[in-house]
Order: structure tokens, then sequence, then C-alpha cells
């Protein structure tokens, strides 16, 4: 039998002014268990917590029942006052009789009646309480990175700055990310490979930094500060120490010529080589070649870039590699891409090769872009003359279409793209179709007014329904202007389509082995919208960039410094903690029939043949084993488990039983 | 059946199995039993027949433990329950040697009784039996055609494959001729409170004789959580309260989309209670909301209650 | 169940919010002073995945009228899932009740998240007056645990 005491705080009025405290006291005293019942003006207080210590120690109480506020609030804080009395902290229950009683209910006798079953209902579950022990874990002191874009490059940089070692995995063959495909950023116009290269460079020689491009996240397993990752390294065909970047290989590739490769890097606004960089600031400055396109692959004819390379770096039997490598940390900063627009039709964007993307824009405006910065049409590379942007395709959009958040860039970017438009050909007519105009942001809607009122492009509140491709070349935009209530019809040489970004499509294979949340549209959860929005809910894994949510280069920055240092404040510690209240399996009740392990969230539980023994049973069965590290204490496989075998430590099946019992007395 | 027992027999001699799972002949012409064969000797009193409804998949549990194959044979709809124990790791499937036999539908004795007293003997009943049954009383002889005298099960019949067998004997049947879900269709068509009456006058027979607990493939629990004193679920009967309800509806919560349909329940139910309609309202809410699902179908399959879709309807919506 | 002094029917409700969303909701109800009758009782667990059926059952077993779970919204589990399972096991547990009988509408799941103290509040009044027009519960009820 427990020793409980009970202390019923009247938190100065919060609390008193409408639960009969003294009461509560006097018909809590005898309950079961209920040794030692008292209350006091604030339980939380100094002179509280003595108060609560002395009569632990007084009373030789074996577990405590605090009548208060609620547990998320204080109940660190008197289990710490439990463990400075020699008692274990888990066998502290709070009945919340503040949040959910006295500031919501105003009737004094009801108020008391309810505070007391919150009462009853706490002490019986003490009655059923066990000592809880947390456990340690180690924490492995280096953390990965997964995507090599502007945040992922950010986060890495500010970690390795803050001594650790850090990982960079990348899908593409170099990184840079999206925004090594940009020409010029806002709101200050600086061109985006003069401030990214840099960064790039550093990251390459970063003595704590080491990078897997052409590679992918295979498989996660462990948990906070022991991650176990499996990376594949696809094979580059390209001796990675040998090659010294010269570039003669993509030069000489027989199908950099002839070939009809698109180039991913360029949107397909350009064709590529089979043995390529993706760019000529490509880092690792390493080419990779793409098997499914090489004649040498496909036919075991050629072997060019072989016979030319001055450095022998070309080798064609390399295998994919599988490296695996433990990390205390796991930052995902996956990106965005933009939506596929086969579903607008309307815009005509597969029927005319002068409707574009903003992107397919940023790289025709680049220097290094396919047409050397000089804006074309691709049609008949004449130089148009009148180009309508289209705001909000895809974004804001309430059907199945598209999705239903804003963008958040598109504004600004289509600013931008307006107003160097504006300054390189001045004559150029410039109209832009909004839904609205949202610019929030320093020196954002600054930047907006120079694009209306010194560039004057014609903005229109109002939408496109329709682009049709004219016989003569030119493109027909029929739209509405909301704000003078008419039909336009407007014709045009080049239509930029600002398509609605969404996160890139591997993130959600990523998310399921790291057991991330996503949301519905698949960008990553925060642990906290505002008060934890770097973290994933799921202990150990981070968030940077565009993965969680649409944000610009500033914010991105921002929050993959934010990531960096959360990363930084768990690898600084040695050992961690972890929650007692985990899953724990009866193996003479046990089936081993895997039903717990289908729904774990965390794959805590394994199977094992055990001898069990006990009344009646001495034979070697298949049984369920929690692995305490893994499990969070979710208890889903309590629910699921059918013969109560599995059961939660903390939240065990009769004590929630016994809380139901004690509320329907 | 001569047929299938010189098959194991032959099994037995020449140590493919070490054992055989099967019928033995039961003390009046309609109630064989589920019995172990150790030997060719014991075989003498092997039987199958149309009374050998029970479904020995769940013995198998204990049987696959044991030094040696066992040979078991399983009716079509028996397979279902074994492939379901076998994703359930509940049984050792390289212990098992599994014939399966030919169905034409098994039958309700009840049935037979009812125009039948003082049964001295019956046949027609085996695979390759008649169209109708001969019953011999000591009133006299009578006469019942087989498909009029099915188990309400073969009503419904899954169909005459085999989900999983090491060899077929026989010939099998689709003896299916209503709709699966009628019966539930029918009480959801019924106001709240003619469910109500319906439910507590079938459920207040229950005597918490645990028959149904014990028969079915699919609450095989080592031990059941309503006896487990970690839980404080420990149920006795009484006579007018809710304990029955929650028994019935969690146990057959624990087998939703576990449970087969294999009908076991309801046929040995000595109150008569139509068990099935609980598992059987499961089984159709599950094929409506979460797409059709046959537990035992495909022992990979993943059971509808650990899995999910982001866009399931939300409960106490009638989609 | 009680009967006040006028004489008039106070339902006995439990409520099982999740330690993350709900019962964080209805901390956030309190604190914004957001009022709902005192016969709703919480009771706390980790995730809504951690309610089990004989929870639900064994509370109207011992005299609840109404018993409402709470989670995070679909999508918000904190661990991920647990709300996923939870949907599932109470779809088709509250179609059974309704199955064999019980009126629908003494059960219910109610996704609320931290920030949604006043959508804790409204649904627990929604709720509470939904079980006061169904009245005492006695189709569930085992007469042995009450006088």
């Amino acid at each position: 039998m427990q020793r409980i005491g009970v202390f019923v705080c009247h938190c100065g009025s919060n609390i008193a002014a409408t639960v009969d405290v003294k009461k509560v006291v006097e018909l809590v005293r005898y309950e079961p268990g209920v040794v030692f019942a008292d209350d006091y003006m604030y339980m939380c207080s100094e002179a509280g917590q003595e108060k609560i210590i002395e009569a632990i120690k007084e009373n030789k109480l074996t577990g405590l029942v605090i009548c208060s506020c609620s547990p998320r609030m204080h109940e660190k804080t008197f289990r710490a006052c439990a463990e400075k009395a020699g008692l274990n902290p888990y066998m502290v229950e709070i009945a919340n009789i503040r949040e959910q009683c006295s500031w919501i209910h105003k009737d004094r006798e009801e108020a008391t009646e309810k505070a007391v079953i919150l009462a009853r209902a706490a002490i019986a579950k003490v009655n059923l309480n066990t000592p809880l022990q947390e456990g340690e874990s180690p924490v492995i002191k280096r953390a990965l990175v997964i995507g090599g874009g502007i945040a992922g490059i950010q986060t890495a940089l500010d970690i390795a700055d803050a001594g650790y070692p850090v990982d960079i995995v990348e899908r593409e063959p170099s990184i840079g990310g999206r925004m090594s495909q940009f020409d010029k950023t806002f709101p200050t116009l600086d061109c985006a490979s003069c401030i990214l290269t840099p960064k790039m460079v550093e990251v390459n020689q970063h003595p704590n930094i080491t990078l897997y491009t052409y590679s992918e996240v295979e498989g996660v397993a462990g948990y906070v500060g022991n991650f176990e990752v499996q990376i594949k390294k696809k094979a580059r065909s390209v001796d990675m120490a040998a090659c010294t970047g010269c570039g003669e290989c993509q030069a000489k590739c027989p199908l950099g010529k002839m070939g009809k490769i698109p180039s991913e890097f360029d949107r397909g606004l350009k064709n590529r080589p089979a043995i390529y960089m993706p760019f000529a600031q490509a880092v690792p400055a390493v080419p990779v070649i793409d098997r499914e396109n090489c004649t040498y692959f496909k036919t075991g004819k050629c072997g060019v870039c072989a016979k030319i390379c001055p450095s022998k770096a070309i080798n064609y039997e390399q295998e994919d590699e599988i490296v695996t490598e433990k990390y205390g940390a796991i930052v995902v900063a996956t990106g965005f891409d933009i939506i596929n627009l086969d579903k607008y039709g309307e815009y005509a964007y597969n029927e005319s090769p002068d409707v574009i993307t903003s992107i397919e824009l940023e790289r025709l405006m680049n220097a290094a872009g396919p047409t050397g910065g000089h804006l074309e049409r691709m049609s008949d590379h004449k130089q148009p003359k009148d180009i309508v942007f289209i705001q909000c395709v895809g974004s804001r959009c309430d059907d199945e279409k598209g999705k239903p958040y804003c963008s958040k860039v598109c504004c600004m970017y289509t600013a931008k793209h307006a107003m160097l438009i504006k300054d390189h050909w001045p004559d150029t007519n410039v109209t832009v179709f909004y839904i609205d105009v949202r610019t929030p942001g320093k020196n954002f809607d600054e930047f907006y007014r120079r694009a209306v009122e010194q560039y004057h492009v014609n903005y229109i509140k109002g939408q496109v329904g329709k682009v049709i491709p004219q016989p003569d070349g030119s493109l027909m935009v029929q739209g509405v202007d909301l704000l003078d209530n008419k039909q336009i019809m407007k014709k045009t040489d080049m239509v930029v389509l600002a398509a609605a970004i969404e996160p890139n499509k591997g993130v959600r294979k990523i998310a399921t082995m790291l057991t991330a949340s996503i949301d519905n549209n698949d960008f990553l959860t925060e642990a906290h919208a505002k008060l934890r929005p770097v973290e994933s809910p799921t202990a150990g894994i981070f968030l940077s960039g565009m993965a969680q949510g649409p944000k610009d280069i500033p914010e991105t920055v921002s929050q993959a410094g934010a990531a960096a240092v959360k990363v930084v404040g768990l690898l600084a510690k040695d050992k961690l903690k972890t929650n007692p209240c985990t899953a724990k399996c009866d193996p003479m009740f046990c089936n081993g029939c895997s039903t717990c392990a289908n729904v774990c969230p965390y794959g805590a539980i394994t199977y094992e043949d055990q001898l069990v023994r006990g009344p009646g049973v001495n034979e070697t069965r298949r049984v369920a084993i929690v692995n305490n590290a893994l499990c969070q204490g979710c208890g889903a496989c309590t629910t699921a488990c059918p013969s109560g075998a599995m059961d939660l430590q903390g939240f065990s099946n009769r004590q929630i039983t016994t809380e139901v019992d004690a509320i329907c007395q | 059946m001569q047929g299938l027992i010189d098959r194991l027999t032959a099994l037995l001699n020449d140590g493919t199995v070490a054992r055989v799972l099967g019928w033995k002949k039961g003390d009046m012409p309609y109630n064989p039993e589920p019995a172990i064969f150790n030997s060719a000797e014991e075989l003498k009193d092997f039987v199958y027949d149309g009374f050998c409804g029970a479904n020995l998949s769940k013995m198998m549990i204990e049987a696959t433990k044991l030094e040696g194959k066992t040979a078991v044979c399983l009716k079509p709809c028996d397979t279902y329950s074994f492939n379901q124990l076998i994703r359930e790791h509940r049984v050792n499937r390289d212990n098992a040697y599994i014939i399966g036999v030919g169905c034409r539908g098994k039958l309700d004795i009840e049935k037979i009784k009812k125009d039948a007293k003082g049964i001295t003997e019956i046949s027609g009943t085996e695979l390759d039996g008649q169209e109708k049954v001969t019953i011999k009383t000591i009133y006299g002889d009578k006469e019942i055609n087989y498909t009029d005298a099915l188990l309400g099960r073969c009503h419904v019949c899954k169909g005459k494959e085999h989900m999983i067998a090491d060899e077929t004997w026989g010939e099998s049947k689709d003896t299916a001729d209503q709709e699966r879900f009628e019966e539930v269709q029918k009480l959801e068509a019924m106001t709240a409170e003619e469910r109500f009456e319906f439910f507590k006058n079938e459920l207040s027979k229950c005597i918490r004789c645990n028959a149904c607990r014990n028969v079915c493939p699919a609450c095989s629990c080592r031990k059941c959580v309503f006896d487990n004193t970690k839980f404080d679920a420990q149920q006795k009967a009484n006579v007018d309260s809710f304990e029955e309800k929650m028994f019935h509806i969690i146990r057959a919560f624990h087998v939703a989309g576990r449970c087969t349909d294999c009908g076991e329940c309801s046929r040995v139910c000595p109150e008569g209670i139509p068990l099935h309609l609980f598992n059987r309202k499961f089984i159709k809410d599950i094929d409506k909301y979460y797409g059709e699902f046959q537990a035992g179908k495909d022992p990979e399959a993943q059971s509808p209650l650990t899995d999910f879709t982001f866009e399931d309807i939300e409960p106490g919506e009638r989609g | 169940m009680s009967v006040n002094e006028n004489g008039e029917f106070r339902p006995l409700i439990v409520a099982f919010c999740c330690n993350w969303c709900s019962y964080a909701g209805a901390d956030l109800a309190g604190s914004s002073r957001l009022s709902y009758p005192a016969d709703v009782k919480i009771i706390r667990v980790p995730c809504s995945g951690r309610v089990n059926p004989m929870f639900i059952l064994r509370a109207f077993e011992r005299g609840a009228d109404g018993v409402i779970i709470c989670g995070c919204h679909p999508g918000d589990c904190h661990y991920s899932t647990g709300n996923y399972y939870a949907r599932r096991r109470m779809t088709l547990l509250f179609s059974m009740l309704d199955y064999i009988g019980v009126e629908n509408g003494r059960t219910r799941v109610e996704w609320c998240s931290a920030a949604e103290g006043a959508k804790f509040s409204k649904t627990m009044n929604e709720f509470c007056e939904k079980i006061a027009s169904l009245g005492k519960n006695v189709r569930l009820g085992d007469l042995r645990c009450k006088d």
C-alpha cells in the first residue's frame, strides 16, 4: 500500500476563489492510501516545496498528489521537489484543478465537487504508480544535413564552424540547389552566384565538412543522439580523387553536340552531354556519367571520355556504394521544386515554348544560362517586346488542382523580373496579373513600389482565364481586370507563370525514414509552430529551409542558422536523459503476433525467441522487446495489443482504468 | 473418404509427417470431433463428412510446436484462418503439411433435428455423397436436401479455392447463394431501439462459457485480456448488465481486420447467439471505409487497423 | 450521472485528451476563462492512439453518459501517426455502438490543437448539451456498478 500525501494549492485566489480548498483537503483525507493532506497558498513556491519535502520525510510518503495548475506548468517542479526529498519523481501525479476546474467554473459547489473527483482520480492513479528510472543515452558528436542547397550549406557551415563534424548528402552531382539556378536576388539585386559560390567553396574546403554528392539517404535507424544512416553513393563513373575537373570529357562527349539530353540545371532549355557537370561552378568540380543516356553504357561502344581523360579518371566499372555512418542529429534541408503544370492546360504551358515558368526565366536571364543572358523567345529566338506575368499559378488554390497555401516568394521575384527586364530593355511592355501583391519583409514593399512607380510595370488585379497561342506566333491572353471590372484580351510575346512551389518529391520518403511528421502538403511539421519552429516533433531531427514551408533566401539562411544552433546545443551534450514512460511487454501474455510493431512509429519493437517461465508455462516463445531508447511512450502499441501484454509505464492500462473508475464512481 | 485416409496413411508411413490433425467419429452420427492421429493404425477412426465443420487451423498453433510435421486437413475457408495465423507468427509453417480437403458446404445438425427427432444414423453426407441426406430415426426414415441443411456460414461461402495447401484432395463447391452482408444490412435498417432490443435479447442468453473465444482462430491470444489481471477487466456472466456486450464488442474488435469470417463462433455457441453478426459488421465497415479486405487471403497484407490513409473518414461520419 | 437539487439531469462525461494538443487546448480554454460544464472530467493520455476501446466501454459500464476523445489534428500527431490509428479504431467502435443500438452521439472524437482553446470549450459545451438531450445512459451501464 502506498503512503500518499495530497497537497492542495490555493494559487492565491486563482483556485481558492472558486474551489473550497479546505473542503477538498477534508474530503480526500480518507481516500485509500492517503496518509496526509494539506493545503497551502502557493504550493510551487520555495516555502510550498519545503512543506512538501518536510511532509514526505515526516510521514514517509511514497506518493504525492498535487492539486494545482496544469501538469504542463509545474509537473517538472514537483517531480524535482519529490526527488529532493528522496522520492522517485515519477511517484507524483497532478490533479489539474486550475485550468481545468477553477478557471472555467463559476459555481463554487460544483467546482469543489469536480476538484474532489479530479483529486480522487489522481490518488487512484498514484496508488498504482511505480518508481521509474530515467535512462541515459550517449550522443554521437556528428551531424548529417540532408540537402545541399543554401539551407543545407548554411546549416552545415554553422555547425562545422562550431567545431562539430558534419556530413552533407546531396542527390544531385553538385551542391548549390535552386539558388544556384537564380540570376539575381531580391531585394538588393545582387547576383545569386556571386553570393552562393563562395559558400559552396567554403563547404568543400571546410575541414569539418564531408560532402556526399550524387548520393541519397537509403535508410535511417536509431534515435536522437544515436542515428545510424545508410547513404547510397551512386556510381559517378568518375574517380573523384583523380579528376581535375578540366572539363575535356564534357567538351568531347559526342552526345554534347548531337545528343538530345535536356539539361536539368537549365530546366530543359538547353541540352547537355552524357558526362557532365550541372554548371560551371559545380562543387565538387567532378562530372558524372548519366548512365541512362551514355552511349557506352547503352551499347558498349564509344568510350571517348575514357580515351581523352588526361588523368585517367573515368571508371565505367564503378558501382553504387553504401556508406553507413552514425550521427547525433539530422537536419532536413531538402528544399523545393515548382509544381507540375500539366493540370493547367489553360495557360498553354505544354503547347507553346513561349509560355515559361519563372525559374526558366531565371535561366534565360542568367549570363551563364542557355542564351548567355539574352532574353529571347524559345520559339523564334526573337526578343519579346511584350511580356505577361501570371501570378498564383497553383498557389492559394481552393480546389484539388493546386496548393492551398501562398508560395510567398512569387510576388517578390516577379517584381524583380519585371524590373530587370525594364532595366535591360526599357521599351519592353511588362504586365503582371495578380490576386494580391504580398510584400512583407524588410525593404520588400519599397522594392515592389519601385517596380510600379519607377519602372511603370503594369499591375492588373485579376486572373487570367486562358492563354491562346496565335497563328502568327504571338500569344493571346484572356483575363479580367477586377478593379475596372472589365474583360481583357491582350496580345503578347511571352507569358511567364509564377508556378506554386512544393516540397521536393523525395521528402515523403525521407520523412518516413526519419519518422518526422509532414503535413498534408508534404511540408515537414515543426515541433511547435511558434516556439520550436526549427525542430521536428521527432527528437534529434531539425528543419531548415523550404522543406518546412515557403520562404525566401534571407529567411532560409536565418532558419538554417537556427537549426544549426539547435544541433550544436544537442551535440554539446555528452549524454541525453531518456523518458522512462516507455512501453513494456509482459512475455507471459505476448503472442508474438507483430501487431504492435506494425503501429510503432519509431521501430522500437523487435521480436526475440525467449524462454518464458510462469505458472503452467515453460517454453521458448517469440515475444516483443521494446527498445527503451527508441520508444517515445506514445502507447500506440498498447492499444493495438489484443491481450494487454504491451503496457505503457506511467500510463498503464490499470492506471487509466482506475482513473475512469474514480471519475465514474 | 477412403482415398483421403489412404493418402494420410502413406504420409504417416513414409515419414513425411509425424501425425495427422483431422476429425474422428463422435458418439453420434453427427458430431465428429477434431483429433490427432499418431499412426496409420489410429486412422481407422478418421472421418471426413458433412459434419466436419470444425476449423482445425487454430489447433495448429500447438501442433506445429511438436517435433516433426503435422498434416492438417483444411477446408477452403479454413485456409484463410491458417494464412492469418502465419501472418501473426502463430503457426510454424515449416512444421505443417496442409491437405486442402474438398468441401461442398457443411451441415447444421440443428436444421436437421428440426424435422428429425431420435436420429440413429445419417448417410449421404460425404464429399462425394448424394444431393439428399438420408436420416434414419427411431420414428422412421427422413430425407432432406443437402443444401437445405447447410450451416448459415456456407450460404455466404468465400469460394472453393484453398488459399494455401501442400496438396489437395477432393472437389470443392462454392455454396454461396446469399448476400454476405444481408443480415447486417437488415439490422442496420432497423431503428436504434429495435437493434438494441435485438442485441439485448441475444446477448442476454450469453453464459460466458467462452466457447466462441476458444474456437475462434483469430481469438488466439495465449492469455485473454479478459483474464489479464493487469487490465482489471476480469468479468463474469451476470443477469442484466453491460458486461456481455462489452465482452463481445471487444472480442469482435480485437479480431477486426483479422477475422476471416469463418463462422465458428456462431457454430459453437451453445445458446445459438449469432455472434458472427458482430464480426461481419466490422468487416462490412472496413470494406466500406478502407477498401475491400479479406483477412487471410494474402498473408503479407497489412491489416486495416494497423494501417491508415491521410484521408480516412472521421469517426461518427456515415460515409 | 447525477441529479442536482432542481431535479435537473447532470450528465457524467469522460474526456480523454492527448497530452500534446488537446490537453494543452483544454489548458488554454482554462487560461482564457472559456467555460464549459463541470460535468466534463478530463483524463490525460499521451496520445489519442493510447485510448483503448476498453477504456471507453469501461467508462460507460461504470455509468458515464458520454465519452469524448480529443487528439491532435490528423497530420499533427506528436508521435506522427497515433491519431490516424485512433481515427480508424474509433470509427469502427462508434459504428459498432450505433449498430447495437446505443444512441449515436454518446461518443465523439474531436481534433483540437493546443491553440484551439475556444474550440475545446465550444466542443465540450456542445457535447454536454447533446448528452443532456440524450439523457441518462441506460443502454450501456452496468447495474452493479451504480446504486
